[in-house]
């Protein structure tokens, strides 16, 4: 396994512990941890930012997915020493203000999120799907979801909310193609 | 038909009432909470099935002193958890009798302490002989509870069974077995709790029954109503492993919050919930059946079992459920139902969703194909023969007084799976393919609500307020875990009263603020809460049409005003409402005959499967579901509901194995405990009829439970259809199939219509 020193130079060591510098959902964040931490415990203990999920712990559920510099993780599988100057979006980079993120909509409308666990690790793949596929088939959208398990509704709902998140996006984007690139910039 | 229908909330897709939060990431689930100070618990828990403890070692390279350890002489009460029976202790004294069992508590400031410590408490045990399954524990050859291990038995009868079987033109029998099935819901358990000498135990936690845990809490810390409160946080998904189980939780927190003297979170990690929590009861059903020569039923004997593992918890009940729903949705003039549940040394098992119905009507309803076989007739046929209809009687003799529809459910299902056609085309298909496709049935009912005198027993209490600033609160210990209480509950409180949806919004689920409203369990919050809470809203209104001059059609700015002048003159407005069962209900339960339920749900799932007879693997490739739930009260989160109960059954029939290895889950990890993912749910095809239900809220009957009933014998029904080879158990893993495919010869043809 790495350790801190094997990460670029920034980071400095002290009784175990390195500081990693990333970009959280547009902020630069640093923190000084282990190296090992998972970026998971990272994310929920010392950012505060909760809406990240722990499900399994081994990277099945998909609960914890975040995106990574344009890569779809489980952020239980990462130690943070990974994300050392790394772009990271979480669920609560999603919405721009009070406005729901186009995939959030969507699956408040479709009745996509029902218990409410999974769906912060659903949202984030359903995203890191429409960045790189904006008209995607059933095929493709059942796909890029297998890896994040849900329980409560048997899927047809979350895929019913990806089709119509696609839609309004692709709208949105006929009107002002402008505010969706800054909007996937992130 | 539809009547009644004409309202502005109630019917429509409202957004769900939680449903921003949810998406913001900013849902607060109990493992997101904090409190000042607050400590971690871990639990040590028996490495065998079943012994005396012979001594407790604590490991000298872990320095304890940093630890709080909590033993049975801890609790200052009684040491059970509190539900039916007082057999399941809290923390294990003296002896185990399962795998997994709590013996001991740490807690630690640094919960990543605690894993090692776990493994430092060395504990030794003189071993007893274990029963693992329903064979050896009926054999009674080595007793591991009560006088004769049995938990709980029913007997019910209906005619006259023996001599109907002597006039019979055909005589079928069979054996059906299902295995466990785990939850998996996403959050695992967890609680956070609190102790002061002053004010009690205080929990919050994921939980689906506030005041089941209140009373476990009150019994293990022998403390009055006012010293224990329970709050429910957002939760995770439940599906009934969150009725019972999380009163061990929340003891076992708040027994080492009592010690530390900090605030304590216990949540478990997945490998630990997968090991140390209930499953679905595993079952054995054995049918015998006599028909006449056009396909009647004449008389059905049913014998059936269930594994409850090592402790009663709500085996009884479940037991009772699977009882009332052997028979299916059938009439026969002869009925003899035995049951019995019988303890063994693994695990307990416990509820979830259906609750001992899908191990029934799994038997049931793969039975009626087999009896179709047998008899050289159509499935179709052989139910549309024996369906119930309003008027008749089914097996505890109650009266079907409310319209029956389940020939137009049936209809509903052929037409739109366009079952004849597809069937005879894949009968040609699958000749000239390694890959064989079949269409297979299943119809069943599912009973709202309690069993018989359940609900005037729980003796709920719900209602509704208007606070100070002009809200209105719905007052209920119903939970939301995910199925839409929160939504449902405020629509109904919305249409009720005359305002808007977004007038109305849930009181916190906290036993300090709400009535015992009833746990969430049985299907029963639409219709019976939702009933409460429709009429609490129309006494609210006479309360202020005769006290504070509203009028007989009011605007939502004179409801209010009405209010603040009600509140005014006279203070709180709160309007309460009791249980008050439906007329010319009658139950006894010493013979298991009467109203068993209040209402029934009815519903018709036709699956269609693919066989792979290269890999042995089974594929359910499309799913339709047709069902009467009364009024739906909200379209999107009705069908999703279903949706979802229907993707549990497909991994009930063909993913999920509980692995059980002398007595302990040999597969507790998502790796290997396989549910069906994104790539595996087939389109779900969901049609409502709505009749609405008198008693039910604005019309509801239970629609939670239903579509789990029936996915697994529809799916075996069909599989039976595509390669003749009738499979009698469940899960069926590709491992069955080969087994099946290479020593079975192809059982009776079936028959196409």
């Amino acid at each position: 396994m790495n350790t801190a020193r094997n990460v670029n130079g920034r980071e400095h060591r002290s009784g175990g512990q390195a500081t990693i510098h990333f970009t959280v959902n547009g902020r630069n964040r640093a923190v000084t941890v282990p190296p090992m931490k998972r970026l998971l415990d990272v994310l929920r203990e010392d950012l505060h930012l909760t809406g990240t999920k722990e499900g399994c712990g081994e990277g099945e559920c998909g609960s914890c997915s975040v995106r990574m510099n344009g890569e779809l993780v489980n952020s239980c599988l990462v130690p943070v020493l990974q994300a050392e100057g790394a772009k990271i979006l979480t669920v609560e980079g999603l919405a721009v203000g009070k406005h729901l993120h186009p995939l959030q909509e969507a699956f408040l409308n479709q009745g996509g999120a029902q218990c409410g666990i999974c769906t912060p690790g659903m949202l984030m793949a359903a995203e890191q799907l429409l960045a790189q596929n904006p008209h995607p088939t059933m095929a493709e959208i059942r796909e890029a979801l297998a890896g994040n398990l849900c329980r409560c509704t048997g899927f047809m709902r979350i895929f019913e909310s990806v089709v119509a998140a696609a839609a309004a996006e692709s709208a949105t984007q006929a009107k002002a193609p402008h505010l969706e690139k800054t909007h996937h910039a992130r | 038909m539809e009547k009644c229908l004409t309202t502005r909330i109630v019917g429509a897709s409202v957004p769900r009432k939680e449903g921003a939060d949810k998406l913001l990431g900013r849902a607060c689930y109990v493992d997101d909470m904090e409190r000042e100070g607050m400590w971690f618990g871990a639990t040590v828990r028996s490495a065998i099935p079943r012994g005396i403890i012979r001594s407790i070692a604590f490991d000298r390279h872990i320095d304890w002193s940093e630890f709080t350890v909590v033993t049975a002489r801890d609790i200052p009460g009684e040491n059970h958890i509190h539900l039916i029976m007082t057999d399941q202790p809290c923390l294990a004294d003296g002896k185990v009798n399962h795998c997994e069992e709590p013996i001991l508590l740490l807690a630690h400031p640094d919960k990543h302490k605690l894993r090692k410590a776990v493994a430092a408490v060395h504990i030794e045990y003189e071993l007893l002989p274990p029963v693992f399954s329903i064979e050896e524990s009926e054999r009674q050859d080595v007793i591991v509870w009560g006088a004769d291990n049995l938990l709980k038995s029913y007997l019910l009868e209906k005619g006259d069974v023996d001599s109907a079987f002597s006039r019979a033109a055909h005589l079928v029998e069979g054996e059906y077995r299902t295995g466990p099935q785990e939850h998996l819901y996403i959050e695992n358990q967890g609680i956070i709790a609190e102790y002061s000498a002053e004010r009690g135990v205080t929990v919050w936690g994921s939980l689906q029954c506030p005041y089941y845990v209140f009373k476990s809490l009150r019994a293990v810390f022998d403390l009055p109503e006012e010293k224990v409160r329970v709050i429910q946080t957002e939760t995770g998904g439940a599906f009934g492993g969150k009725e019972d189980f999380p009163s061990n939780v929340a003891c076992h927190a708040a027994l080492l919050a009592m010690k530390c003297g900090h605030p304590v979170k216990v949540v478990y990690d997945r490998i630990e919930d997968l090991a140390a929590t209930t499953k679905r009861h595993p079952s054995r059903t054995r049918h015998r059946t006599a028909l006449d020569k056009e396909g009647k039923l004449l008389a059905m004997e049913i014998d059936l079992a269930t594994d409850g593992g090592a402790y009663a918890t709500l085996s009884s009940t479940v037991l009772s459920r699977a009882t009332l729903h052997a028979s299916g949705p059938y009439l026969c003039p002869n009925v003899r139902i035995r049951s019995r549940s019988w303890a063994t040394n693994n695990v307990p098992y416990g509820a979830f969703r259906g609750f001992g119905a899908p191990q029934a009507v799994f038997a049931m309803e793969r039975h009626m194909d087999e009896i179709a076989a047998v008899l050289n007739m159509d499935p179709v046929e052989l139910r549309r023969r024996n369906f119930l209809h309003e008027g008749d009687t089914n097996a505890t003799e109650q009266l079907m007084r409310e319209p029956v529809i389940l020939d137009q459910l049936l209809d509903r299902a052929l037409t739109e799976s366009d079952y004849s056609a597809r069937r005879r085309r894949f009968a040609q298909e699958n000749s000239g393919s390694t890959i064989k496709r079949g269409m297979g049935i299943s119809a069943f009912y599912h009973g709202s609500g309690f069993t018989g005198a359940g609900e005037v027993y729980l003796n709920s209490l719900a209602g509704v307020d208007v606070t100070h600033d002009g809200h209105v609160r719905v007052l209920v210990s119903n939970t939301e875990f995910g199925q839409g209480t929160n939504t449902i509950l405020t629509q109904i409180a919305a249409e009720a009263l005359g305002i808007e949806y977004s007038d109305a919004a849930m009181a916190a689920p906290d036993t300090g603020t709400v009535p015992n409203s009833g746990p969430t369990v049985a299907s029963r919050t639409g219709m019976v809460v939702g009933r409460l809470i429709e009429r609490a809203g129309l006494q609210l209104l006479a309360l202020l049409r005769e006290h504070a001059g509203l009028g007989a059609s009011h605007t939502r700015d004179e409801f209010f005003a009405a209010c603040a002048r009600y509140r005014a003159a006279h203070g709180e407005l709160v309007s309460l409402c009791r249980y008050e069962a439906p007329p010319d209900v009658h139950w006894d339960d010493e013979k298991y005959h009467g109203e068993a339920y209040g209402a029934y749900a009815w519903a018709v799932q036709v699956a269609q499967v693919a066989v792979d007879t290269v890999t042995y693997s089974a594929e359910v490739e499309e799913f339709w579901t047709v069902q009467e739930v009364g009024r739906v009260l909200h379209p999107i989160l009705a069908a999703g509901q279903i949706e979802g109960g229907v993707a549990q059954g497909i991994g009930y029939a063909l993913y999920e194995k509980v692995v059980m290895q002398d007595g302990r889950m040999a597969n507790n990890q998502m790796t290997n405990y396989i549910m069906p993912t994104a790539e595996d749910v087939p389109p779900i095809h969901v049609y409502f009829e709505q009749i609405p239900f008198r008693y039910g809220g604005f019309g509801a009957k239970g629609i939670g439970e239903l579509p789990h009933d029936g996915p697994a014998p529809a799916i075996l029904n069909a599989i039976r259809d595509a390669i003749g080879i009738g499979f009698n158990s469940i899960p069926l893993l590709p491992e069955d199939l080969y087994a099946g495919l290479v020593s079975n010869q192809p059982a009776e043809e079936p028959v196409l219509p």
